[in-house]
């Protein structure tokens, strides 16, 4: 009889850990990075610069930082801002970009972007792009760009 | 007394119409009233030639200033100006676009032949010696400003004003748009400038 018990008690607290796993599963912690609407702009043919936007959304409980990007397509890969300051755009290389838990970064025309230098090619219009984005805990996430005329 | 009441109300229509009628237009930009017209300035076409604001008298002409490596300003700028020629239709051939260079270092005619045509093919890109430049700049109290960037690979950056402005038929500096402003409103000046 208190064997019989003992394993039941054994049972229960073995349901109770693994639906406890399972929770744990279902709402993960740490940074959760998705995107959405990735693209480019087409490049003319004496320009060797280009852009990628995108939409950066983290649904994690914990912030990441994207710290860097990397194309085929470019012989570098920066992060800029542009910022306006009294009427003069300036742009200035970034280190990386925080992406806050819960938190959503919109890179587009006149504010942040992934700087293509040093195109192989130009950008033309219908096209993909690989790009690979480097998020300081959530690590490598490729992704494609759609070029389109701006 | 009843037909006086009829008056009056008739008489309220109509006044309200007139003002209606009479309210001045509103720009979407700031509006300049130069007295005078602005000076002359001869700089460097991509095509190879000279190219001088006279040369467009009668038209109105939408003046930017900027470099073909800023990445993401000049672009967006220059597809709304397209944009705004888009949505005027016919009217478009009463405007003309120049782009002056503020990087001629970099910005030979060559590569602004290609580039501005990227974006419409009677945009006309400018080029000159940094004087130059920096001559028509001034005036039109454009600043801008070469900066080294030693952490990116693109060597220098030039921070600049990012407003266009527009000259009238007659030479008359007209209204300044901020970076940013819509094709739509400034299609709608423009508009309003071709046909006032």
């Amino acid at each position: 009889m208190r064997i019989f018990s003992g394993s039941r008690i054994f049972l229960l607290l073995s349901i109770t850990a693994l639906l406890a796993v399972v929770s744990c599963q279902a709402v993960p912690a740490g940074p959760q990075i998705v995107y959405r609407d990735v693209w480019g702009p087409t490049s003319p043919k004496s320009v060797a610069n280009g852009a990628v936007y995108l939409v950066i959304e983290n649904k994690g409980s914990e912030a990441d930082r994207l710290i860097g990007a990397s194309s085929p397509v470019a012989e570098t890969v920066e992060l800029h801002e542009h910022f306006n300051e009294d009427g003069v755009m300036k742009m200035r290389p970034m280190d990386g970009l925080d992406i806050p838990a819960k938190g959503t970064r919109m890179l587009k025309p006149g504010g942040y972007h992934i700087m293509l230098i040093g195109l192989l090619e130009p950008l033309e219009a219908g096209n993909t792009i690989s790009v690979t984005l480097m998020f300081e805990k959530s690590g490598e996430i490729a992704l494609e760009a759609e070029i389109r005329e701006l | 007394m009843k037909s006086t009441r009829k008056l009056v109300i008739v008489f309220g229509i109509l006044l309200g119409l007139g003002a209606c009628g009479l309210r001045p237009y509103i720009f979407h930009g700031t509006l300049i009233q130069s007295p005078d017209p602005v000076p002359d300035f001869t700089l460097l076409g991509h095509m190879g030639q000279m190219v001088s604001l006279n040369d467009f008298r009668g038209q109105l002409v939408v003046l930017y200033f900027g470099y073909t490596v800023c990445p993401d300003v000049c672009p967006t700028t220059l597809a709304e100006l397209r944009r705004a020629r888009e949505v005027l239709g016919q009217s478009a051939d009463q405007v003309q676009v120049l782009m002056i260079t503020v990087d001629p270092e970099r910005d030979t005619a060559e590569v602004l032949a290609d580039y501005v045509t990227h974006f419409d093919p009677t945009f006309i890109g400018l080029t000159g010696t940094p004087d130059e430049i920096a001559a028509v700049a001034t005036y039109y109290g454009v600043f801008y400003e070469r900066r080294e960037e030693e952490d990116s690979a693109l060597g220098y950056l030039v921070d600049h004003t990012a407003t266009q402005m527009v000259i009238d038929q007659e030479g008359h500096l007209k209204v300044v748009y901020p970076f940013g402003t819509s094709a739509e409103d400034i299609a709608a000046d423009l508009e309003y400038m071709i046909t006032h």
